[in-house]
Formats: structure tokens, C-alpha cells, sequence
């Protein structure tokens, strides 16, 4: 097997990598920031639910969150078909797309745990904004809102780019726990190479989560950067 | 009738009774000074006035009209808030703004509420933001050069001393136009050699004749330029008067105790 195609099967592997990780990310963060204010939540109901959820999600390993989403809802469905199978084939006989349900379930779980870590990352920024900032707002005759994304927001920002790029950077990895319910990632890729008694690819595969890691490390260093203007 | 009455103002957190009924008025252009031990209920009057704390009874009017008790909605809350300016002990200068935007910022926020209100949309609200915002950086420029800070309306609070932060924080305040301006503690977060170029600034308007109430620890300026002064303990104002009465001539104990121990101080 010649490095070219690897590096072309690897790569497609990879694509599935990448756009598990940005959709995850896209759609964790609005997620997170929802928990969040739930878990600073006033009514003690809202706050005491989402804390047991947060701990929850924290507290199971995401490869079983990935079963579970993946196997359970057919479990209980009455005709215990698994949804996620069936959306497989939708998906793959009218637009050709091969194990989206799979990708499905794995965005989801993915989804909800990144949430419930991001909501902490979250909480830890805004509880950290002191309290003169809101009252300075207040007096100023701002709404409860503009004090939020005006003032605090940018604040909380700058506090949680450090523990966010962590996150993020786990993530990346993280993404290779899809293949457990068949998502072809790029891990799953280089392991069909192994089967087949090539074993180079999987090592290889180590080399595209090194690069994106470091260009995602350059981009946080840069808003880094860009926000040193300021000190919070 | 006076311009700012207070009467009977409580306020308690928990079990702690922190301000346990002050009553006191004030006419339009006077300067009020608080003066006592720290602990006492003079900055929870203050932040009761600007309604960062709610009081747990008592009556405050503004030009005749009751601001407290007043229902509660949030816009209710923040046209009371308009009446009272605050400038607190730690500046608190957002810090991702400039000087300048520290200025504007909620003065371009109360336009965007009141064209909001007023339901106008289109290429009119973009008329009218962008002659709003050019009018209100004119006056956050002008107030800035007020306060000496012309040539640092481009800096960040973190590239500006203390003294300057709270500068600019009286320029903010200012540019909400507040019938009555609130100072808590203004210098005692400033290294001695700052506070001078502060109290210069507010002698300046207390010159140009605002309404004007200060706690503070600076006796020597509560004396020079205060209408009145106010002398808190325990919650109750001990004694009001004036300036003399208050520094020369005290009837309570307490203020006796209390000037003695300033003098040691100095």
C-alpha cells in the first residue's frame, strides 16, 4: 500500500474528524451557555436539576454517552428499531451519504457532554466578572441585558480562553471515540489499514491530529493576543 | 419643598440592621457630606439612592416626585436610576473600553432603548443612531477634556492611574446627566499624591453649583466645600448641620469621639 493512497483514505477519515469537531463546537457553545445560566439559576428547581444533569454528563465516560444515545432510543421504541439505523439508510439511499445516523447520534452525545464542561468553563467566567462591573452597568441605567453582552461578556471571554483551548483541544481527540458506534473517523480509517496487517497508517493518523491541534493552539494564541489590550 | 427628601430609610441584611431609619433633605445645588466610622450604613445610603440595594422601607422623593417605594418593573427601575449618578470607591471602569467608549457606552445604550420604544426602525433608526452617537461623543469628549483627560481618551483603564480611572469615571457619570450626583469614597482606593488631582476635579463641580452627596474620610474637604454635613453611626444619623456646627461646635459624643480620633489621625 503506497503512502499516497493512506494519506488519501486518511484524509477522508480526517474530514469526518473535522466536521464532527466543528459541529460539536458550534453547537456545544450556545448549549453550555444555556446550562450555565440554568445552574446560576435564582429558582432553586432550575439550578438543582441542572447541576444533577452537569454531574451526570461529567460523571459517565462519553463512550458509554455514545451507546447510550446510539442503542437506547431503539430500546424503547415499540417496534425496537433503532432510529438512528433507519436514518442511516435514509440518508445514505436519498442523498448518498454513508453512516450519517451514526454521525447523528455521535453529534449529539458529543453535544450534550461538551455542553455540560463548557457550562462549568462558563459559570467559573461569569461568577468571576466582580460584582462592581453589573452595578456600574445598573447605575448607568443599562438593561440587565446590555450589562451582559456589553459589558460583561467580553470580560468573560478573555477569562476563559485558557481552559476553553483546552477543551477544545480535547475535543479533537475525543473525536476518535466515534467509531465505537461505526462513524468512519479517521482512527477507523487506518484501523481497516490494520486489519489487513498494515499497521503504519495508525501511527500516521497521529501526525493530521498533531498539525490541527497546533494550527487550533496558533489561533488561540492569536485571540490571545488580540485581547492582551485589556485587563480584566 | 426640598429637591432630594429622604425619610425614614431602612434597610436590613439579615439580621443586621444597617441603616435603621434616616431621614434627611437636601435643596438643589447643595453638597451633602457623609462623614463616620467605617460600618456605619453611609455607603449602603448611597447605593439604596441608586437602588443597588433595596431598601426595606422609607420614603425617598426627587423634585417632588416618590421614587421609593415604587413598583418594581425594570423600566421603572432604571428611570429612578436616572435621577442618581454614582461614582464608586474602585472606579469600576469597564476595562475592554476606552476612555472615551467608557463614556459613551451608555449613553449609545439609552438611545438604542429609546428607539426601541419608540418602535422606529429602518434606515430612520440608522439616521437617528448615527446623529445620536456623534452628539453623545462630542459631549463625552468635552467631559473628558472637563476632567484634564483630553489627551487620554484613546487609553485602556489599565494603561491609566487611579486617579485618572476615577476621572473618567466622574465623566461617566456626568454624561448621564443625574439631577444628584453620589460619590462613595471617591479617593480611598487612591495612593495619597492622586487624591488631589480627584477632589480638585469635584470641587470643580460643586463650583458649577450640582447637587452633589459624598461619603467620604477627606474631613478637611467635607468641611471646605459641604452645605451640610451628615454625621452617621450606628445606623441613624447621629447629627446634621453645618460644616461648623458639625467640626466646631458637635453636641453628640459620638461625633466628638469620632473628629478627635480624625485629628489623631492627621
Amino acid at each position: 500500500m503506497d503512502f499516497l493512497t493512506v494519506t488519501q483514505s486518511l484524509l477522508e477519515g480526517f474530514a469526518v474528524t473535522c466536521l464532527l469537531f466543528l459541529l460539536t463546537l458550534i453547537l456545544a457553545i450556545p448549549l453550555g451557555l444555556l446550562i450555565a445560566f440554568c445552574t446560576m439559576s435564582k429558582i432553586s428547581a432550575v439550578k438543582g436539576t441542572f447541576k444533577v444533569i452537569v454531574w451526570a454528563i461529567r460523571g459517565v465516560p462519553l463512550m458509554l454517552q455514545l451507546f447510550i444515545v446510539y442503542y437506547l432510543p431503539g430500546m424503547l421504541s415499540p417496534t425496537g428499531l433503532n432510529p438512528f439505523g433507519r436514518l442511516d439508510n435514509f440518508l445514505y439511499f436519498n442523498l448518498g451519504i454513508d453512516n450519517g445516523g451514526a454521525l447523528i447520534a455521535t453529534l449529539i452525545a458529543f453535544v450534550i457532554n461538551y455542553a455540560a464542561y463548557f457550562s462549568e468553563i462558563f459559570r467559573g467566567g461569569i461568577e468571576s466578572i466582580s460584582k462592581g462591573q453589573y452595578e456600574a452597568g445598573q447605575v448607568l441605567g443599562m438593561t440587565k441585558r446590555q450589562i451582559f453582552f456589553k459589558v460583561v461578556l467580553m470580560q468573560v471571554v478573555k477569562r476563559i480562553i485558557p481552559p476553553m483551548s483546552n477543551e477544545i483541544i480535547t475535543l479533537v481527540k475525543d473525536t476518535a471515540l466515534a467509531r465505537v458506534i461505526g462513524v468512519i473517523e479517521i482512527i477507523k480509517v487506518a484501523d481497516m489499514f490494520a486489519s489487513k496487517a498494515i499497521i503504519w497508517p495508525l501511527f500516521y493518523t497521529g501526525a493530521f491530529y498533531l498539525v490541527f491541534v497546533g494550527l487550533l493552539s496558533v489561533l488561540f494564541n492569536f485571540i490571545e493576543k488580540k485581547l492582551s489590550y485589556y485587563k480584566v | 419643598m426640598a429637591f432630594l427628601e429622604v425619610k425614614d430609610l431602612r434597610k436590613n441584611f439579615g439580621d443586621t440592621n444597617v441603616l435603621k431609619g434616616v431621614s434627611f433633605e437636601m435643596n438643589k445645588g447643595e453638597v451633602v457630606s457623609v462623614i463616620g466610622s467605617s460600618g456605619n450604613g453611609k455607603t449602603t445610603l448611597l447605593r439604596c439612592l441608586n437602588f443597588l440595594e433595596t431598601p426595606d422601607g422609607g420614603l425617598i422623593t426627587v423634585d417632588g416626585a416618590q421614587i421609593f417605594p415604587v413598583e418594581t418593573t425594570n423600566k421603572k427601575k432604571s428611570q429612578c436610576n436616572a435621577r442618581f449618578g454614582m461614582v464608586f470607591q474602585n472606579f469600576n471602569l469597564f476595562p475592554q473600553y476606552d476612555a472615551l467608549e467608557n463614556v459613551t457606552l451608555a449613553m449609545n445604550l439609552r438611545v438604542e432603548n429609546e428607539l426601541k420604544e419608540r418602535k422606529i426602525k429602518g434606515a430612520e433608526k440608522k439616521r437617528l443612531r448615527k446623529e445620536a452617537k456623534e452628539k453623545n461623543e462630542e459631549l463625552a469628549k468635552s467631559l473628558l477634556s472637563r476632567v484634564g483627560l483630553a489627551d487620554k481618551m484613546a487609553n485602556y483603564p489599565c494603561e491609566l492611574s487611579g486617579g485618572q480611572q476615577q476621572r473618567v469615571a466622574i465623566a461617566r457619570a456626568l454624561a448621564m446627566s443625574p439631577d444628584i450626583l453620589c460619590f462613595d469614597e471617591p479617593t480611598s482606593a487612591l495612593d495619597p499624591e492622586l487624591t488631589g488631582e480627584v477632589l480638585k476635579v469635584i470641587k470643580g463641580l460643586i463650583d458649577e453649583g450640582r447637587t452633589i452627596i459624598i461619603v467620604t474620610h477627606e474631613m478637611g474637604f467635607a468641611r471646605n466645600v459641604s452645605d451640610k454635613i451628615i454625621f452617621m453611626a450606628n445606623g441613624v444619623i447621629e447629627e446634621i448641620g453645618t460644616p461648623e456646627q458639625i467640626f466646631d461646635h458637635p453636641k453628640s459624643e459620638n461625633t466628638k469621639a469620632f473628629l478627635a480620633k480624625a485629628d489623631e489621625q492627621i
